[in-house]
């Protein structure tokens, strides 16, 4: 290396803009599309994954949790989720989970669920159907700790917060075949 | 709300846009404005993105045939539901698939303008319906084939079918095809959305009552849609019989069909276009001769795989044909098996798949 160039490198490097040292190839079509901030992007987020990295702050006891319920999801449910109109919520019981097998109803409910987070989100995205997206963090927390109680996954003292929740052992997490899913697929035929 | 295909009343590959099957999840269709619609596109990527419909359409189009199909077609819950002499009519087993010219923006040219990280391996999409429809997608065939698509057979997607935009996934089950499509978040794993782990599993008995979730791409499937249940016979003498092939695997290469319950089987006629992960025509002539028959079609793609049996899928699942008889009928998703039509001699026609 000449030792001109050895005095410039510094000076290079530094001058590779930020994009350059992306991961990925540059834009094709720069002139469309409008780039999101990180506060645009928490406005919207809403999807939990399995880990629970995205739960908000807040939480909710079993107590709490039968209050909201009572309110806002036993006219669909039924009173603890039990015996209503639409999808019975409750399998086992406290300190007894079911185990199993899930032919047909028994899969309605959270028993069923292979990660805690699902019930989270899904009741956050999606209920009450009235009026999706009206529970506050602190009332969906309150909510999954009633049901989970309810269907014997925790203890009638356990709160649900946003690191507690994501280490909830779902008694069916075994229940799915592949245990991870996988693509491209490793079993064939594609009907199988 | 369920609307089915007339799958035995219209030519062609085309399904016209109004008869395109659809199954909502939401109790009410939610109204767009699409000045104001964005579709988003962050998680691991470096660019995050908002794309409005004038920059998706601003942007290089395609135009592609592709076949949808809702998971739960031609379930043995569907059959179960029989009329007791005759079953129900075609449309109402095996009306969940439809066929149509699906334009948009790949959702490649979309994700490259975000930039996506190397360690991405996974996609989830939201909608904009009340529920906000979740599904997970590989991130391997949203670089392959999939569409963001704003058109439906030359017309803007009516709105029982995603307006202003929805996800089209060639070949799959129609769920991961998320409608009013909003937001999509670049991820590192399935993201376990409750439709896809939880209201799209189902248990079976071969795996020791585990459930299949998962399943990606539809097998091989026909289905005879004339003459066929709901259907009587226009007397003796030449009948055409005609139907639909597809395959989530790529192309059609064979249609048999059978005239004598599945004795002997000859090679059906392939209509142009032949496409992959289309819906594909075939015509049999046949001269029908006023005695009671089977007839029945089959289908082999160019991965080489064969449409099952009712049979053949019962063993692999590990189950018995007995089960079927069962009450309640044993939960089956992704199903793929022969369709057997029995005509009697005063040419009515049933659905004989359980017989």
């Amino acid at each position: 290396m000449s030792s001109s160039l050895r005095f410039l490198l510094p000076a290079i490097v530094a001058a590779i803009p930020l994009a350059a040292l992306a991961q990925s190839p540059p834009r094709v079509y720069p002139n469309v599309g409008t780039p999101l901030s990180q506060a645009d992007i928490q406005s919207f987020d809403r999807m939990i994954g399995p880990e629970g990295k995205e739960l908000p702050p807040g939480r909710g006891t079993v107590k709490e949790g039968a209050e909201v319920f009572a309110k806002r999801c036993q006219v669909c449910h039924g009173k603890n989720g039990e015996n209503g109109l639409m999808r019975s919520l409750v399998i086992g019981s406290p300190g007894k989970p079911y185990p199993g097998p899930f032919y047909g109803e028994e899969r309605n409910g959270p028993s069923y669920y292979p990660y805690a987070t699902i019930a989270w989100d899904y009741i956050n995205r999606a209920m009450p159907p009235s009026d999706p997206g009206s529970l506050t963090p602190n009332e969906v927390y309150g909510l999954v700790a009633f049901l989970f109680y309810g269907n014997g996954i925790i203890k009638e003292g356990d709160v649900m917060d946003e690191k507690t929740l994501p280490k909830v052992e779902m008694p069916n997490r075994n229940g799915f075949v592949p245990a991870v899913p996988v693509y491209p697929p490793q079993k064939k035929p594609s009907w199988f | 709300m369920t609307h089915y295909t007339p799958l035995q009343d219209y030519a062609g590959i085309i399904t016209p846009a109004p008869l395109h099957f659809m199954q909502q999840h939401s109790s009410e269709f939610p109204e767009i404005d699409p000045q104001q619609h964005r579709l988003t596109i962050h998680g691991m990527v470096d660019r995050p993105l908002s794309f409005s419909m004038a920059d998706l359409k601003q942007l290089p189009s395609v135009s592609r045939i592709h076949f949808l199909e809702c998971h739960g077609n031609s379930s043995p819950a569907i059959h179960g539901s029989e009329d007791p002499i005759l079953g129900l009519p075609v449309q109402f087993v095996h009306g969940m698939t439809s066929c149509s010219e699906w334009s948009g923006v790949l959702l490649s040219v979309l994700l490259n303008e975000a930039g996506v990280h190397k360690g991405a391996s996974w996609l989830v999409s939201e909608g904009g319906d009340a529920g906000k429809f979740t599904h997970t997608l590989p991130l391997a065939k949203a670089m392959e084939d999939v569409i963001v698509a704003y058109g439906q057979n030359g017309e803007p997607l009516r709105v029982e079918q995603g307006y202003p935009i929805r996800l089209v996934v060639p070949g799959w089950e129609a769920p991961s095809s998320v409608k009013y499509l909003r937001h999509i978040k670049v991820v590192d794993q399935p993201y376990m959305a409750w439709n896809e782990s939880m209201n799209h599993s189902v248990s079976r008995p071969d795996l020791g009552g585990k459930a299949r979730w998962y399943h990606f791409q539809f097998g091989p499937k026909s289905v005879i849609t004339r003459p066929s249940a709901g259907l009587n016979m226009p007397g003796r003498g030449y009948v055409q019989i005609t139907g639909l092939a597809w395959s989530g695997a790529g192309t059609v290469t064979k249609v048999e069909v059978s005239t004598d319950g599945g004795r002997s089987w000859k090679e059906a006629k392939r209509h142009a276009p032949v496409l992959p992960r289309a819906h594909t025509r075939f015509t049999f002539d046949w001269a029908w001769d006023g005695q009671e028959a089977v007839i029945q079609s089959r289908c082999t793609d160019d991965a080489g795989e064969v449409q099952p049996s009712l049979a053949e899928l019962t063993k692999n699942w590990g189950m018995d044909l007995a089960d079927w008889k069962k009450t309640p009928l044993p939960r089956a998703i992704h199903f793929n098996a022969i369709q057997p039509w029995k005509i009697a001699r005063d040419g009515s026609i049933s659905d004989v798949f359980f017989a």
